[in-house]
């Protein structure tokens, strides 16, 4: 039974009321930092737990915190980024709705450390219930004088507001956020400089993640180095995992990056294993966004180590055999799935997402729809696979942000390890609409690649 | 004192591009150092624009390798930059065009560029002129891989004097930004994302002030054209003279686009890089009187004929090391020169003449049958 920080009290009925959640022990942290410590001691207590941001990237949050220009007589600002738009990603949602509080004590804890007087949430359009809840748990806690001006009499003012997104995925990029937080149309910018410099209304900005900023919560209770202790290696403290797809069981979950891949997704503890009894196909364990990978080389490494959920582990053989940690959306594939489809319900996802700002993203991922379309559709060619290679090698690090990586990545990984797939189902257009490939050779379990394989690409 | 102090300014900065090394002052970027360079060393720009703040880093083509960062810190950057928008440091190491990985980069971006452009050069009045047409002469393939319907737009007025053609647009947002900053009340911009926007205006509404004209000048395709000027002629076939009037609006300094003494056009005046050119470190930026209204001779003061730069086609004999395409049609034709158009399209089978077998020239008489009798 891993250790639960964030989602322990989750359960308890009424905890999204405030006065659960303080019964509950809720604001000992905000307690502790701003009686106790002060604002650099609680950055330093981030940067000893070594927690990583949640949103995909992983950066060390305490050093992004100590990045943050403090140039005198200008306001600084804490963004959190509740923008959680991409498919197979709901954990960020499953905190706000059940226990908004924890993101709000997390916040005032992180302004403080930040030195920011005014909060933003930004929050995802589609999301319109939870700002309703937000907006609650934020007035309780300004009523109980958790918020607002001289809180507990320290004589540190914060202000939080919540702003809702107009529905697009790109406002998740953290400048693209800024920007649409600024009201102007969320295009992200070109860095530098970064937001850590200049960023909300041109003054130095911290961006984190939901699940970052509750994060600090158990940091600032427990201590840095106890957080430290939890996980393997760099991956340090607990994550959440929104597991979806053919499992048995579908929901967030709170691992301690302590377990194996194979664990997760077959233990009674979390996922249930594969639903309708069936077979591991495949499984994008990061988000839409990450490359995918085969049941094969998502349960051992190119190696032969067992593959655990921690952010290395996941990376474990660059993009050659490995993936991401990413954002935590855990989605699996069982025999009954086609990849051909899945890639372009992906591709479809991102051209549709694409802000038009820069030609290789706009162009280039409306293009790898059609080819995609065009083989789901059986009116495949054989050079369409080289074509589409080579489609994502050109947008891939040639855009201004990473959307353009995330819409060239499932479409690469894809191609590298179902390679045979694609093949099918240009060879056999009719058979392809009638029926799946199914797990054919390639899935669990098989041999890893051959080391001239893996020298040929990345 | 005071100006002794002045003249010491911030140490210049020793940026090397494709192995030329040049001194700049901090703050530079690496697209402006190349253009002190200039040459081929010079990435290509569509979406920059000097003289538009916030202009650049959209379009890609600009894209270098920095191979190494700085003097300070020598570490190569690991992906592609904007040159654009990316700054030089002392010691930076850029490679343009000695970079394969560079020229992979921009040949992917021209054809990303081209795949939902029409291509219909022979009626777009920019043809000449174009950026994108200079271009893809320089990176792009000869044959596209796309198989797809191109995408379209409605044609739409906004103005009485400029007609938007979305379709050719590349989306570089300049215009945008001429709206944005040298005129008042703004009302143009970008709608809907990703492949399906667009520059517009707020339902369609005109575009009325006094300097909405330089638009065009900006536009780097022929998106936005001239209406006063459409279809009336070629670019290459207009000469260009320098000319001004007092003008209480603009700077009055202009280029005349003349057939005989018949002006069709006036455009602000360009530099070597296809920017307005600045007077007193201010851009030219033309008024709407001067560009639409004062198409007669008499109302402007000719300075001379306009020194033309490399981007415009009545320059083409002038190009130094310019690389004529190979003459292959003689081969085709089986090592004779061809007689007559017919003898490609092959109409000679209907008349049942073989053309290859003539001695001399085609003639009228060669198709006409022999009188009966004779």
């Amino acid at each position: 039974m891993g250790r639960k920080l964030l989602l322990d009290k989750a359960h308890i009925e009424n905890i999204r009321l405030y006065d659960v959640y303080r019964r509950e022990g809720g604001y000992r942290s905000v307690e502790k930092a701003l009686k106790t410590m002060s604002p650099d001691a609680v950055t330093e207590e981030v940067k000893k737990s070594g927690l990583r941001g949640r949103g995909g990237a992983g950066f060390p949050t305490g050093m992004k915190w100590s990045f943050l220009a403090k140039p005198e007589g200008v306001p600084r600002y804490l963004v959190v980024n509740a923008d959680e738009s991409e498919p197979g990603t709901f954990k960020d949602r499953y905190l706000m709705e059940f226990i908004p509080h924890l993101l709000i004590e997390g916040m005032i804890a992180s302004s403080y450390a930040l030195g920011a007087n005014r909060s933003y949430i930004y929050i995802r359009g589609e999301y319109a219930w939870i700002v309703d809840i937000l907006e609650q748990a934020i007035q309780e806690a300004k009523n109980n004088g958790w918020l607002g001006k001289n809180i507990l009499g320290t004589g540190y003012d914060l202000e939080i507001y919540v702003q809702r997104g107009a529905g697009a995925y790109i406002c998740g990029e953290e400048t693209a956020l800024l920007e649409s937080l600024e009201g102007k149309r969320g295009n992200p910018r070109i860095k530098p400089p970064f937001p850590a410099v200049k960023g909300l209304w041109d003054c130095p900005t911290v961006v984190n993640n939901v699940e970052t900023i509750a994060a600090v919560v158990p940091i600032i209770n427990e201590g840095g180095d106890e957080y430290a202790k939890i996980g393997i290696g760099k991956s340090t403290g607990t994550k959440l995992i929104s597991a979806c797809g053919n499992i048995k069981k579908q929901g967030v979950y709170e691992i301690d990056m302590t377990i194996s891949v194979e664990e997760f997704i077959y233990s009674d503890e979390y996922c249930g294993g594969i639903a309708n009894g069936r077979k591991l196909k495949a499984c994008i364990p990061g988000g839409s966004s990450v490359p995918i990978l085969p049941a094969n080389l998502l349960l051992t490494t190119a190696k032969g180590e067992k593959r655990m959920m921690t952010y290395e582990s996941l990376a474990e053989g660059g993009f050659a055999t490995g993936s991401m940690m990413g954002s935590g959306g855990f989605i699996v594939l069982d025999d009954s799935q086609c990849v051909v489809k899945h890639t372009y319900t992906l591709a479809r996802f991102y051209r549709h997402e694409s802000c038009g700002q820069c030609s290789p993203c706009r162009e280039g991922t409306g293009w790898m729809e059609k080819i995609l379309l065009n083989i789901e559709n059986g009116k495949g060619k054989m050079s369409d696979i080289d074509l589409l290679w080579d489609i994502q090698r050109k947008i891939e690090g040639n855009t201004i942000c990473p959307l353009g990586d995330a819409a060239a990545w499932p479409v690469a990984a894809a191609i590298r390890h179902f390679r045979d797939e694609f093949e099918w189902h240009i060879t056999n257009a009719d058979d392809a609409q009638r029926r799946n490939y199914g797990l054919m050779h390639y899935a669990d379990p098989l041999p890893p690649p051959s080391k001239g394989e893996l020298a040929g690409v990345k | 004192m005071a100006d002794e102090v002045k003249k010491e300014a911030p140490a210049n900065f020793k940026v090397t591009i494709d192995n030329i090394t040049v001194e700049v002052a901090p703050g530079t970027s690496i697209l402006t150092a190349a253009r002190q360079i200039g040459g081929d060393v010079t990435p290509p720009a569509m979406c920059f624009y000097s003289k538009l703040k916030g202009s650049g880093g959209k379009c890609r083509t600009c894209l270098v390798e920095v191979a190494a960062g700085s003097t300070a810190d020598p570490r190569p950057m690991p992906k592609l930059v904007a040159s654009c928008r990316t700054n030089v440091m002392d010691g930076m190491i850029v490679k343009n065009i000695t970079s394969e990985r560079v020229q992979e980069a921009r040949a992917g971006v021209v054809e990303f560029l081209l795949i939902n452009h029409p291509l219909d050069c022979p009626i777009c009045d920019q043809a000449g002129e174009c950026h994108l047409q200079d271009l893809s002469y320089e990176h792009g393939k000869e044959g596209t891989r796309y198989e797809f319907k191109r995408r379209t737009f409605e044609k739409e007025d906004i103005g009485p004097y400029i007609q938007l053609h979305m379709t050719r647009c590349i989306l570089c947002y300049r215009c945008t930004y001429v709206a944005d900053q040298i005129t008042d009340n703004r009302v143009h911009g970008i709608l809907d994302r990703g492949d399906h926007a667009e520059i517009s205006t707020y339902i369609s509404k005109a575009i009325d002030n006094d300097f909405s004209g330089n638009m065009i000048d900006v536009c780097p395709v022929g998106a936005l054209t001239d209406k006063t000027f459409r279809f009336k002629n070629r670019v290459w076939f207009t000469k260009p003279v320098d000319a001004h009037r007092d003008c209480d609006k603009c700077c009055g300094k202009v280029t005349l686009w003349q057939r005989g003494d018949d002006v069709l056009r006036v455009t602000s005046r360009k530099d070597e890089w296809g920017e307005v050119q600045s007077y007193d470190s201010k851009p030219g930026w033309i008024c709407n009187t001067c560009r639409f209204d004062k198409k007669h001779a008499k109302d402007w003061v000719i300075e001379g004929p306009t020194t033309i730069n490399r981007h415009s086609v009545i320059s083409q004999g002038h190009y130094l090391g310019l690389q004529k395409p190979k003459e292959t049609i003689a081969e085709v034709m089986g090592g004779r020169e061809p007689k007559l158009l017919m003898d490609i399209h092959g109409i000679s089978d209907v008349n049942k003449v073989e053309l290859s077998e003539l001695p001399g020239p085609a003639t009228s008489k060669t198709f006409t049958p022999a009188p009966k009798g004779e």
